[in-house]
């Protein structure tokens, strides 16, 4: 029973694996770049545009929205960061239609490698927003003894991102797999569904957790910046 | 009972009641957030967006619980370092 395509070798040569997950990563992120780049030659800025960049339009749009309604002032800077977090895990989940592809965040590397990208990211976004002494000072929020928790809470909720994604998309592949000897192949095909759904839901998750730890991370903490809710609309 | 089938007896039993303690507990809490969610959007429909992406962040959390016991019970049957060590012990004898 196969765990994650880490075990599926496709050439070997001493100590380097080509297993599936490289393999279907780097495709991932050479589909993803060369499409993109296709796109955005030529951009239009009059009221006619093709399809594809409009398709674009409206992801980069709907990203920047769900980044501001998290609380982080300036989407433009995150953008990069989350939106590559959510479409690549998207991309990742979309293309098991694709037959003989299996979703490199279906192993365990690929997973605690966006978490661990996401561990340093949050303190370099807090450390760019607040300084170095600011960003440290919040660790010892509100009192010192909370040190340790902080840390710990810290090292926890990378863990827990890398588990959550890992765990979804391998129950999914999973129980593809398993039903594919027992039931007649209506099942698996629902299931199939079933696993695009979640992984979407998955990918959504990963980006807004990320965004809001580096919201709690960049937080403006001196109450008389706090902007005061503007009551004439 | 050596301990090759002690071995086994105790992770296919522990690799059961982790499934089931682990569908059986997040289940009851996603459903009570809910149905809090739903009164929540009842009394105050204007919110929905945001009740809606808070509903689905914490039935996330709630759900990778559930996630955490699926992958210790995976772990049991399918590559559980004990049997594969007794295994290797029985195949170097």
């Amino acid at each position: 029973m196969r765990l994650s395509p880490d075990e599926m070798i496709f050439w070997q040569y001493g100590l380097f694996k080509l297993n599936a997950t490289i393999a279907f990563t780097w495709g991932l992120m050479f589909i993803m770049a060369v499409g993109s780049k296709l796109i955005t030659s030529k951009l239009s800025t009059d009221l006619t545009r093709s399809r594809w960049q409009n398709l674009l339009e409206i992801i980069v749009t709907a990203i920047e929205k769900q980044i501001e309604d998290v609380g982080l002032k300036n989407p433009k800077n995150y953008i990069g960061f989350l939106g590559t977090l959510f479409l690549f895990v998207a991309m990742a989940t979309l293309c098991t239609i694709i037959p003989g592809y299996e979703p490199p965040t279906a192993s365990l590397s690929t997973t605690v490698a966006l978490a661990l990208c996401v561990l340093v990211a949050v303190p370099l976004f807090g450390i760019e927003d607040q300084g170095m002494a600011g960003y440290l000072k919040s660790y010892i929020e509100p009192t010192v003894i909370m040190l340790p928790f902080n840390i710990i809470s810290e090292i926890s909720r990378t863990l827990a991102l890398a588990v959550r994604l890992f765990g979804n998309m391998m129950s999914g592949a999973m129980i593809i797999g398993i039903l594919l000897t027992i039931t007649p192949f209506i099942f698996p095909i629902v299931m199939t569904a079933l696993g695009l759904l979640t992984g979407m839901v998955q990918a959504y998750i990963f980006s807004i957790l990320a965004a809001v730890y580096i919201a709690a991370a960049t937080r403006v903490r001196n109450p008389e910046a706090e902007s005061v809710p503007n009551l004439d609309t | 009972m050596d301990s090759m089938t002690i071995i086994a007896v105790a992770s296919i039993i522990v690799a059961g009641i982790t499934t089931s303690f682990g569908c059986m507990g997040p289940a009851l809490a996603e459903g009570r957030a809910v149905a809090t969610a739903l009164t929540a959007l009842a009394q105050q429909p204007d919110a929905s967006a945001t009740i809606t992406r808070t509903l689905f962040v914490g039935l996330a959390m709630i759900e990778s619980t559930a996630i955490y016991c699926f992958v210790v019970s995976m772990i049991l049957i399918f590559a559980n370092p004990f049997w594969n060590h007794v295994i290797a012990q029985i195949a170097g004898k």
